[in-house]
C-alpha cells in the first residue's frame, strides 16, 4: 500500500531545478513566469528548488558550450534517481540558430539523456508545464521498466 | 496504560497533525498570493516521494544525525502527551536539534556550513526564550510536570500573557518563517540554496521533514497548555496563533542573525523575565 502511494505521489510532487546553459535568457524568464500567480505551477505540487539533490526533473534551456558541458553533467550526476531531463526551447533542442558556431557542442542530448523536448523560442510556459506533465509520465514507466 | 495509550496516540497523530497543518499553510500563503497553492495533502506527497528516492549521503554522519533528529523530535511528542516533565521535553528537543546541525557541519559544502552556524545562533536565541516559558509554568502551577497544569483552575494565559508573546518568537524561529528562515527556509529556496537541508537528500529529507512535523506540533502543543481550561477556547487560541504566523510570513521580508539576536534576546527575554517578575510578586 505504502509503495502505492509513493509511486502516485512521484507524479504528484515533481520537484524542478533549472540550470541555464548558455541560453539567451528569453526561455529562462519562461520557466520564472510559471512560477507567478498567473501559471502557479505550485497547484501541481512543483516547487523551484535550487537544488540539484533535491530536484526531481532537470529543466535546460540553452545550447552546451565546451566550457559548460562538464557543469551540466555534473549537476545531472548529482540528482537522485528517479529522475528526468527536460529540455527547453530551441537551442536546448538541438543546438537551435547557434548549432553551427565554432564553440557550440549541440543540443543537450549530447552530454545527457534527455526525456522531453519542449519546443519554442522561446518556449511558452503552457508548454513548459506541459512538458514537465509528459515528463512525469515517462519517468513513471522508467521506474516501472527498472523493477 | 492511560499513558501509553497517550504515547501511541502522539507519536501517531504528531506527524498527521504536522503535515495538515503544514498543507494548510501553503494553500492560506498561496490565498495571500492570489494563487491557488498546492493541495493539502501536498507536504504527505512530498515526504512519501522523498522516501522513495535513491539513498545518496556526502558521509555516514548523516545518516544518523538525520535518524537522531527523528527520534528526539518523536520522543519529545510522546513525552508530552504522556504529560511528562517539561523541562525533560526540552532537553530531548534540543539534543535533536544540535544533532541535525552536527549533520549539516559534517559536510564540507559552505551553504551547508554557512547554514549550520547560522542554525546555531537561532538554536542560541529560542531554547533561552523556551526554557523561561517553561520556569514560568513552573512558577504558576509549583512543577515542571504538564499533569500539574492541567489542575489548574484558570487558563494560564492570564497569568503569563508576555510569556505567550515571547514563545511567538520561538514559534516563529522553529517554523523557520520570516524573518526567521535564514538557515533555512520552508520554501523553495534562499540565498544559501537550501542552508541547512542542502546536503540532506531523499529519503533522509523526508526524515527530518517527519521530525519537523513532530517539533511544530510540540511547540504549537506548548501554545495550547495557555488556554488548557476549555478546548474551544485552546483551538481558537492556536488558529489565531498560527494565522499570525502566517501573516508575519508573507508580510516580512527574511532578516540577519543579528537582528534576530537583538530582538529575541532584548524583547523576548525582555518580556519573559517581566513576567516571571510579575508572577514572582504577585
Amino acid at each position: 500500500m505504502f509503495g502505492s502511494f509513493i509511486k502516485k505521489s512521484r507524479a504528484k510532487s515533481p520537484w524542478i531545478i533549472h540550470f541555464d546553459c548558455g541560453s539567451c535568457n528569453g526561455c529562462d524568464i519562461e520557466v520564472l513566469a510559471c512560477l507567478t500567480p498567473l501559471y502557479d505551477i505550485e497547484r501541481f505540487g512543483i516547487i523551484n528548488v535550487g537544488n540539484p539533490k533535491h530536484a526531481d526533473v532537470l529543466l535546460v534551456t540553452g545550447t552546451v558550450n565546451h566550457r559548460n558541458k562538464k557543469v551540466l553533467k555534473n549537476i545531472y550526476d548529482q540528482m537522485s534517481e528517479p529522475k528526468a531531463v527536460i529540455a527547453i526551447g530551441a537551442c536546448g533542442n538541438t543546438g537551435g540558430v547557434f548549432r553551427e558556431c565554432y564553440n557550440v557542442v549541440g543540443g543537450i542530448d549530447k552530454v545527457i539523456p534527455v526525456d522531453v523536448y519542449v519546443p519554442g523560442c522561446p518556449a511558452k510556459p503552457e508548454a513548459i508545464i506541459d512538458g514537465v506533465v509528459v515528463g512525469l509520465g515517462k519517468f513513471a514507466q522508467k521506474v516501472e521498466e527498472a523493477k | 496504560m492511560d499513558t501509553l495509550i497517550f504515547v501511541v496516540i502522539g507519536l501517531v497523530a504528531g506527524p498527521l497533525l504536522g503535515g495538515f497543518i503544514a498543507g494548510l499553510d501553503r494553500r492560506v500563503t498561496a490565498w495571500f498570493q492570489s494563487r491557488q497553492g498546492p493541495p493539502i495533502m501536498q507536504p504527505f506527497y512530498d515526504v512519501a516521494k522523498l522516501l522513495g528516492k535513491e539513498k545518496m549521503v556526502v558521509n555516514q554522519w548523516q545518516i544518523l544525525c538525520a535518524w537522531v533528529y527523528m527520534i528526539a523530535a518523536a520522543v519529545s511528542v510522546a513525552l508530552f502527551f504522556a504529560q511528562s516533565d517539561l523541562l525533560l521535553i526540552f532537553f530531548v528537543q534540543a539534543i535533536g536539534a544540535v544533532f541535525l546541525v552536527m549533520g549539516a557541519m559534517a559536510a564540507k559544502s559552505p551553504y551547508s556550513q554557512v547554514g549550520a552556524q547560522r542554525e546555531l545562533m537561532q538554536i542560541l536565541a529560542y531554547e533561552p526564550v523556551l526554557i523561561l516559558v517553561c520556569v514560568g509554568f513552573y512558577m504558576v502551577t509549583g512543577s515542571f510536570s504538564i499533569e500539574a497544569i492541567w489542575q489548574q483552575d484558570m487558563p494560564l494565559l492570564a497569568r503569563m500573557p508576555l510569556l505567550y508573546l515571547a514563545l511567538g518568537y520561538a514559534l516563529t524561529i522553529k517554523l523557520r518563517k520570516s524573518p526567521f528562515d535564514f538557515s533555512t527556509s520552508h520554501h523553495g529556496h534562499q540565498e544559501l540554496v537550501k542552508g541547512l537541508l542542502t546536503e540532506y537528500s531523499g529519503p533522509y529529507l523526508a526524515l527530518i521533514e517527519i521530525a519537523h512535523w513532530y517539533e511544530t506540533v510540540l511547540v504549537l502543543g506548548l501554545c495550547s497548555l495557555f488556554w488548557h481550561t476549555n478546548v474551544v477556547w485552546m483551538a481558537v487560541l492556536l488558529i489565531v496563533t498560527y494565522m499570525l504566523e502566517i501573516l508575519v510570513d508573507n508580510t516580512m521580508a527574511r532578516m540577519t542573525w543579528r537582528w534576530m539576536l537583538k530582538r529575541v534576546w532584548l524583547i523576548g527575554m525582555g518580556l519573559s523575565v517581566v513576567n516571571l517578575i510579575w508572577l514572582y510578586t504577585g
